[in-house]
């Protein structure tokens, strides 16, 4: 077994592309639900929102990809009003059905043979999406890195997503330590007192809607962009449910607890996986085959959510002091 | 009869002499009135939960609204200050019609309300928990929220300004600690400070007292009393008629939604409708545990 | 390595819906009486060249061939009951059905245009699911089909909502009590088995350890703990994630149907087509419903379960035991579960999602009917499954979900409550 490739792949995951979609995704979520404690399981929806604004401007209509970014937040700004202006007074659990449904809801329209002009049906849209992202690459055509396996093209995604998400990270942390974080705070630990001290609730739920929406989007213009394809039964509310996971991992209304938990939930699964697999092509396990790796790897993943919602829901690096508070 | 009455209250003094020639019958109008209801009802299936011809609230008094458990007094609380929405029913803060505004809208119309369960918000210090009521910030607004010069100064005038009132409810050493660890009777406190934070011309109380141990209790009334000499009005919600006895200036009895009597506490103790619609609820048991004198009154009453 | 697998999964998906994408919409014909088509792959490509024929009670038969856009048009001499055969030699290659033997069904044209869906796949199954037909005909099999579709829904959502009732728990792992039940069912059914003899088996087994042995391991210890609603629930989809994948490890991803009544020939009753299975197992789920409600109304445990349900703290204050009520709920849930898992087995396959695929479905039936009333989840279910049938009058089979959704999410807007639900007291 060649331990420094399993490494060099690993890290290569926790860090990739797959994962800064993950993490755009779960730095929205922070805000809706580890601030503000929105139940929000549409998460995907927002995702969803983002990757086919690109999809449609650029491949069906053949616009410009910085076009289609604008869309994309006007698209995903719509879609948390239209979420958001019914449901928000809804009760939490209520809330979690509606948005998981809608979620489901649009990727059935999307996926639909009705709409295939638009989106492409359940093929979805591949096609040379993101050139112009791409025709921006500084790297020397002839680029490659000495250790880790990203190709020129993955890397210069991985730089600009990177350094996206940590602007975004840098934004969360100026919100929440503003008096509009404390808003929010309150409104997720008692909504009733928020009100009563004269705070308009629906307004703030709304903002927080929209604002973490708005930066899932980016998950999805990224997903577009780097892997050139939007397929709608990528869309499946189990990436709502993983990007939960990330979050619950990393710790919930911790400004770095999207990053930590998106590098470690992709450095264990990855690993995990790297190691599974090559246990078994080399023999070393034969009472499983190389496929079953993703099926154990997906399990360990629900049980991993369980896990630590029942154990530590206030993430892994638990506060003491928040930890006391739950002992109660 | 008011011998108790502390001299150094002007507060108390004045609304004493307001309500002294206030009639002692219910819907009785008063001099200076904050809050006037009329016809708020409200069901819940069969059941006429609230059902309020006419009340009024003479402001800088303290007021408690009694009746036994189930009269209503929650529920026209949660109908007068939002939270609930009324079958019929019109009512005035300053004489502004209020019936249907939001309550968020309300608390900052001046009216504040606390709640019978405690709502500290535990995850977050007890600063935190006040800064929060303080009202028309413009860091809460999402645009400023980013730039800190466009709210610091605002912030820390706040800051003083809760400092002051922790102070006074002996709040001011725990700061930075998580509300959730507060005690139940701090909880308590701090939610009224909050409450006062609001800066409301009336603050209407949910069973202040519920909860909280005996002995933290007298300090308690002592808090109620001080906003009511600083110039707020007081209404509060109490099953026990021996807490009110005390503190309150003006008491309004309910009993199954409706208003059966108005007066000073120790006119209403002794009304024998009052004392049957308690023992008509409770069978007397926790009332002659409660107060023997009241036991006394009532066969005083009844003869 | 995730990419190489969700691939692998979104074929899956294709297969699996394969005859949800199928029915395309049939032109319009000269002939007055035609049975009309479109053959679609699950890529959505138009697979032309198929040759399809009538063969009426009298003996004659006709032939159509699908064309460059998969459309084939039979003209029929005149109504009746005909044989329509699929020559299953002209399919190209890689498209297949998904039993041999359901590419020969038998149906009554009473006159017009006659659509009839057929379900193909790429390398996978799936098989003439369903037809359908012009005007008040097709009204009548689709209002049949829903009540079918809602006694499966309905079986499924009442032990969500007893669960929900006597607990507070919002168990998004409910739809995988379905799949275990129909695996379970599948796994003694492929070691010998009759299925007549593995499904009550499989229920009582499901029953008693996915039902009773979840809670005891599972969430009377969370309640112990005092953990959350929200917590819970998402501990629930933790469970459900793990529990899906599970089956994928030891059954793999592809659909599988049991070994008897797999292909059962379809009959006529009238104007509805339908199989002899689909019709019993109706009528046990009937059965199973009626006993469920005549055991709350009238047992003890039952009428302790409404009592839990009004307000569990009061119930247990005048003595009734709380946790036993508990797991008695389980018990039922996961059995009347497993039911609904091996009817759909049956009826369609076993495939590693199909909990998942219903949950939401069962979600739309009991917010409908009102969460925690157990008449309103049937009530719900009835008028979901039904929904969802006449629905696709409207609109394409392949969006069906879609109106459920919507419904459902409009009824949370304007009755929260539900149908047959309590409005709540406020503060």
């Amino acid at each position: 077994m060649d331990f420094g490739q399993i490494f060099t792949l690993t890290i290569t995951q926790a860090f990739g592309v797959t994962a800064l979609i993950y993490l755009f995704a779960a730095i929205g979520l922070n805000i809706q639900f580890g601030y503000t404690g929105l139940l929000n399981f549409g998460q995907v929806a927002f995702v969803a929102a983002g990757a086919y604004s690109v999809g449609v401007i650029v491949l069906t209509f053949d616009l410009s990809l910085w076009l289609s970014i604008v869309v994309a937040l006007i698209t995903s700004t719509i879609l948390a009003l239209l979420l958001g202006i019914p449901t928000l007074r809804l009760r939490a659990d209520y809330l979690a059905i509606v948005t998981i449904a809608a979620s489901e809801l649009l990727r059935l329209l999307v996926r639909s043979i009705a709409f295939k002009d638009v989106f492409g049906g359940a093929q979805g849209l591949n096609g040379k999406l993101g050139q112009e992202f791409h025709d921006l690459n500084p790297l020397p055509a002839d680029f490659t890195l000495p250790v880790l396996s990203w190709s020129r093209q993955d890397l210069w995604v991985v730089i600009v997503g990177w350094s996206l998400a940590l602007l975004f990270t840098l934004f969360v942390w100026g919100l929440v330590r503003s008096p509009w974080g404390r808003v929010v705070k309150g409104i997720r630990e008692d909504e009733d007192a928020v009100v009563s001290l004269g705070k308009n609730v629906f307004v703030y739920k709304l903002q927080a809607l929209v604002i973490g929406g708005g930066i899932a989007a980016f998950g999805g213009i990224l997903w577009a962009v780097a892997k050139q394809s939007v397929q709608p039964d990528t869309f499946q509310p189990d990436f709502t449910f993983f990007v939960f996971t990330i979050l619950l991992l990393g710790g919930a209304a911790r400004v770095f607890g999207p990053i930590a938990g998106t590098v470690i939930f992709w450095f264990l699964l990855a690993g995990f996986g790297e190691v599974l697999s090559s246990l078994i092509n080399n023999g070393y396990i034969d009472f499983l085959t190389a496929t079953d790796v993703g099926s154990i790897r997906f399990m360990l993943m629900g049980l991993g959510l369980m896990l630590l919602m029942i154990f530590r829901p206030q993430g892994i690096f638990g506060d003491r002091r928040e930890l006391a508070l739950d002992a109660r | 009869m008011h011998a108790n009455t502390e001299n150094t209250a002007p507060g108390r003094a004045a609304a004493y002499n307001a309500l002294r020639d206030v009639a002692q019958v219910p819907g009785s109008p008063k001099p200076d009135p904050i809050l006037i209801a009329d016809h708020v009802s409200r069901q819940f299936g069969g059941l006429k939960a609230v059902d309020v011809a006419h009340v009024e609230i003479q402001r800088g008094s303290i007021t408690a609204l009694i009746g036994p458990n189930g009269a209503g007094k929650t529920t026209l609380f949660n109908l007068l200050t939002g939270f609930d929405k009324p079958d019929t029913g019109q009512w005035t803060l300053n004489t502004k019609p209020i019936a249907g505004k939001a309550p968020y809208r309300l608390a900052r119309m001046g009216m504040v309300r606390t709640f019978q369960l405690t709502k500290a918000l535990s995850r977050m210090t007890v600063m935190d928990n006040m800064l929060l009521g303080a009202n028309g910030q413009s860091g809460e607004r999402v645009f400023n929220a980013l730039l800190p010069f466009t709210w610091k100064a605002q912030e820390r005038a706040n800051a003083e300004r809760a400092m002051e009132l922790l102070g006074r409810f002996n709040l001011d050493t725990k700061i930075d600690d998580f509300a959730g660890s507060l005690s139940g009777g701090q909880r308590k406190l701090l939610e009224m400070a909050r409450a006062l934070m609001v800066g409301p011309e009336i603050v209407m109380l949910d069973e202040p007292m519920a909860g909280v141990n005996p002995a933290l209790t007298q300090s308690l009334l002592g808090h109620i009393k001080n906003i009511r000499e600083e110039g707020t009005t007081v209404l509060f919600v109490e099953h026990d008629m021996d807490m009110v006895h005390d503190i309150s200036d003006w008491v309004i009895v309910m009993a199954q939604g409706q208003v059966i009597a108005e007066g000073p506490p120790d006119a209403v103790m002794k009304d024998p409708q009052v004392i049957e619609a308690y023992l008509g609820s409770r069978h007397g048991s926790a009332l002659t545990a409660d107060g023997t004198s009241l036991t006394a009154d009532s066969q005083g009453g009844n003869t | 390595m995730l990419r190489r697998v969700r691939l692998a999964l979104g074929v899956l998906l294709l297969t699996s819906v394969a005859f949800l994408v199928s029915g395309g919409l049939s032109p319009a014909t000269a002939a007055d009486t035609t049975i009309t088509g479109t053959l679609t792959s699950p890529s959505g490509i138009a697979v032309t060249g198929v040759v399809i024929t009538a063969t009426g009670a009298d003996g004659v038969s006709v032939s159509g061939t699908s064309d460059e856009k998969g459309v084939f048009v039979i003209p029929l001499p005149a109504g009746g009951s005909y044989t329509v055969e699929l020559d299953v030699t002209t399919l190209p290659e890689g498209i297949t059905l998904n039993n041999e033997a359901d590419a020969s069904r038998s149906l009554l044209v009473l006159g017009g245009e006659k659509r009839i869906i057929i379900g193909l796949s790429e390398g996978g199954e799936s098989g003439i699911v369903t037809e359908s037909s012009g005007t008040a005909e097709r009204v009548v099999q689709l209002f049949l089909d829903g009540i079918l579709y809602g006694l499966v829904i309905a079986l499924g959502a009442v032990g969500l909502n007893l669960v929900f009732g006597t607990t507070g728990l919002t168990n998004f792992s409910h739809g995988e009590l379905l799949s275990l039940g129909a695996f379970t069912a599948l796994t003694f059914n492929t070691a010998g088995l009759n299925i007549i003899i593995a499904a009550p088996i499989a229920i009582v087994f499901a029953a008693f350890v996915y039902g009773w042995g979840q809670n005891r391991i599972l969430w009377r210890p969370l309640r112990r703990r005092k953990t959350g609603l929200i917590a819970a629930m998402i501990v629930s989809i933790g469970l459900a994630i793990f529990l899906r994948y599970t089956l994928v490890l030891f059954f793999g991803g592809a659909p599988e149907s049991y070994k008897q009544f797999a292909g059962q020939p379809g009959i006529a009753l009238g104007p509805f087509n339908t199989t002899p299975k689909a019709l019993i197992l109706g009528a046990l789920a009937i059965l199973a419903l009626a006993a469920t409600v005549v055991w709350l109304q009238r047992s003890r445990i039952g009428k302790a379960t409404r009592a839990v349900s009004d307000n569990p703290a009061l119930a247990s204050a005048t003595g009734i035991d709380v946790e036993r009520v508990i797991s008695v709920v389980w018990i039922i849930g996961a059995g009347l579960a497993a039911f609904a898992g091996i009817y759909l087995g049956l009826t369609q396959n076993t495939v590693w999602n199909m909990g998942q695929r219903i949950l939401l479905v069962l979600f739309a039936a009991v917010i409908l009917g009102g969460l925690g009333t157990i008449y309103g989840a049937i009530v719900g279910a009835m008028v979901v499954g039904i929904f969802i049938q006449m629905t696709t009058l409207v609109i394409p089979t392949e969006m069906k979900t879609v109106g459920a959704l919507f419904l459902m999410i409009l009824i949370l807007l304007v009755r929260p409550q539900g149908l047959l639900g309590r409005k709540e007291r406020v503060g």
